[in-house]
């Protein structure tokens, strides 16, 4: 007999658990379930067999972490090896400390691709004001494209660190809403919005200035802000002017001669307490 | 001289903070605002929500209050004998720039640093200023660093550890009599004093907190200090050694390396090298080792040339390569403090084959799996399926190592 879950863009968690604790709780081998996203409608298998029903299971404490966070991957056979772990699971209640494990280290590989994927958003969405006149609250939108579904797992972050406005972030699947303290999910398909607002010039401006140009790394920048993020933030298209530049700036500061001191110089150190004398051997000029 | 508008005293006043090495959010209480009220959060872990070309990580609004400056650092652009252009924020200013690119999720918050007007007091007053406006007007929950002038009023530090995550003071060179040299106003004794009070009044909160009544947190994120590489003469050996003098005895969370680069309108006291970022590098690696590994300064001097960390290898490479009589290293058997000593093995992996190995014996690939870097470990190590025969102790290992030479281009 073969099972065929689907699981549903918002709240696959809730519905993977449900569907897994039935089917392990059942002895049902992993090669009789055939894991699928609802979009995905293949109709090789349909709906399969109805699922039996639950009984009471447990599982190790580490495992609902990481399956929440394994839900959420996009990668191919995600949800399927999440259920082989699982039923494994029951009889080697350490499983997953052991990384030795080649399915616990693919899993956790897993794992830490969407955490890394969460963290890149709690980095990269950049909000862009869009307060209409005379509203009370301040309202700020940002589009977003992540690589796994983390909008639910990712959407606390924003909620504890952005409370005291309103805000909405676009992702080309699902809109996530905080109106007047109230979060809401929808599966929305939306296409890429290009968004700025004023406060982009002076941001733009630390950026550039925060530069040092003598310390050119630019393997290292793009390792931690690879380049397909780019099209999002406001400051990434000064990123080749800055490097090109670079070079030349530095061989100018290089050729410039010592500048004499201002005249107020002196007289703002004379001011300043006496120190030892042949402290100040050094000085320049 | 024509009144500034906000965007060119950012791009001065960014200029000028530039040349500090710490963007560190992470480590302090957690907060939130989820409650409604107030604006922020605090997580444990940092962010970095940008990266510039040269690498680093943009994670606070780092800035001068103002780039005006009484002393005469030789080191720095922003010494009263510079030409350079001075530029001062208002208190609204900063505060206006802090929450307006917080909420559009630019940065985790502030880090304040200022030349000194007036008098240390004057200029540390106006800072505490900024980060209680910030704080008790805007509740502000997110991350706040000041850099505190050592020579200030103990009261007004006092209030800066109470409204900020981090304290930072700068010992700026490794040496003191390095310091009585280029920064002939500063005095090392009296940063070192400032920092034992810090940390006496960090622990004075912790025990209040111990004693049942809740004390008021003090720089929950700690204090970190800098130090500048390559501008005056101290060698690596000396410079770790002033490191180990500042974790052991104030407890520092962190010391930057920052080396010394070209800055405009340089005085001729200093050299105009390119900077010596692999050696930097170098001595963050070692840094880590003492922090992280369990090594002594001294230990890691020992596989220094003349004082001078390896620029080829890293200094933990070096260090199994100058002390293979203690290698191989039994993967099965050893204890914490070895496998911690074996090249390619970093903490994290040390934690797992610690947690693997009690579901049997761990071969080779095993390694792999948990994420070692098994290639460079091999010489160093046996395993259920391994052994690295005479490999250990080989004439050409370094050689195996270090990078190939670069090819010469034909003009
Ligand atoms: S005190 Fe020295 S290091 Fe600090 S801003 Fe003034 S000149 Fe620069």
């Amino acid at each position: 007999m073969i099972y065929a879950p689907r699981l549903p863009r918002l709240g696959v968690f809730d519905v993977w658990r449900d569907a897994a604790r039935a089917l392990a709780s059942n002895d049902v081998a992993a090669d009789s379930v055939n894991w699928a996203m609802e979009e995905a409608c293949d109709t090789l298998f349909g709906q399969g067999a109805a699922l039996p029903a639950a009984r009471a299971m447990t599982v190790p404490k580490e495992f609902i972490p990481l399956a929440k966070l394994v839900c959420a991957s996009r990668a191919t056979g995600a949800h399927d090896l999440l259920y082989r772990v699982l039923l494994r699971c029951r009889n080697t209640p350490h499983l997953l400390n052991n990384r030795a494990d080649p399915q616990v280290q693919q899993l956790t590989a897993l794992a830490k691709h969407v955490r890394r994927d969460m963290h890149k958003m709690k980095a990269f969405v950049r909000f862009r004001e869009v307060t209409p006149q005379g509203s009370n609250r301040r309202q700020f939108l940002s589009w977003f494209e992540p690589d796994h579904r983390i909008e639910e797992l990712i959407a606390g972050f924003f909620v504890r660190r952005f409370a005291d406005m309103d805000w909405v972030i676009v992702t080309p699947e699902v809109t996530t809403r905080f109106d007047c303290g109230t979060l809401s999910h929808e599966a929305l398909a939306s296409d890429r919005m290009a968004l700025s607002d004023d406060t982009e010039d002076l941001w733009r401006t630390y950026y550039a200035n925060t530069f040092n140009p003598a310390r050119l790394k630019i393997k290292a920048m793009q390792s931690e802000m690879p380049k397909k993020y780019w099209k999002n933030l406001p400051e990434a298209d000064l990123i080749p002017d800055m490097i090109a530049q670079a070079e030349a700036r530095v061989l100018q500061m290089q050729q410039t001669a010592p500048t004499v001191p201002p005249l107020r110089a002196a007289r703002i150190l004379g001011r300043l307490p006496a120190r030892p004398e042949q402290a100040r051997g050094q000085k320049p000029d | 001289m024509a009144k500034m508008n906000l965007q060119e005293k950012l791009a001065v006043l960014s200029d000028a903070a530039k040349y500090d090495a710490s963007c560190a959010s992470s480590g302090t209480t957690r907060r939130n605002s989820a409650g409604g009220k107030g604006l922020g959060s605090t997580e444990g872990s940092g962010i970095c929500h940008a990266y510039t070309p040269d690498g680093r990580c943009i994670s606070l609004l780092k800035i001068l209050m103002t780039n005006f400056c009484i002393y005469d650092c030789a080191y720095c652009i922003n010494r009263v004998s510079s030409q350079v252009q001075r530029a001062r924020f208002t208190v609204e200013e900063v505060v206006h720039l802090t929450t307006e690119f917080y909420r559009r999720n630019y940065i985790e918050g502030l880090f304040l640093s200022s030349g000194i007007i007036k008098s240390p007091d004057d200029t540390m007053a106006d800072m505490v200023r900024i980060a209680r406006e910030l704080r008790e007007v805007h509740h502000f929950r997110g991350y706040i660093h000041l850099k505190t002038i050592p020579d200030a009023a103990p009261e007004l530090i006092e209030q800066a550890g109470l409204l900020a995550d981090r304290l930072s003071m700068n010992m700026e060179l490794p040496t003191d009599a390095g310091l009585r040299t280029y920064a002939p106003e500063k005095n090392a004794e009296e940063i070192r004093r400032a920092m034992g009070r810090v940390h006496e009044r960090k622990l004075a909160a912790r025990d209040q907190t111990h004693s049942g009544r809740r004390g008021a947190k003090f720089a929950p994120a700690g204090q970190s200090t800098q130090l500048i590489v390559g501008a005056d003469g101290a060698n690596d050996a000396t410079i770790l050694q002033s490191s180990t003098r500042l974790y052991s005895s104030y407890k520092l969370k962190r010391v930057y390396y920052s080396a010394f680069s070209p800055i405009p309108d340089s005085t001729a006291a200093l050299p105009l090298i390119k900077p010596p970022l692999v050696r930097e590098h170098r001595l963050y690696q070692a840094d880590w080792l003492m922090r992280f590994y369990g090594y002594e300064a001294t230990e890691i001097a020992s596989a220094t040339t003349g004082g001078m960390l390896d620029l080829t290898v890293d200094p933990k490479l070096a260090w199994a390569l100058a002390n293979r009589q203690v290698f191989p290293v039994d993967v099965n058997r050893a204890g914490k403090e070895m496998l911690l000593r074996v090249p390619g093995f970093g903490t994290k992996s040390v934690a797992r084959i610690l947690s693997a190995r009690r579901n049997g014996a761990l071969g080779y690939g095993d390694l792999t799996r948990i994420g070692a870097l098994v290639n460079k470990a091999k010489p160093f190590i046996t395993t259920r399926d391994w052994s690295p025969g005479s490999m250990t102790d080989a004439e050409n290992l370094r050689a195996r190592f270090a990078p190939k030479p670069e090819q010469l281009s034909l003009l």
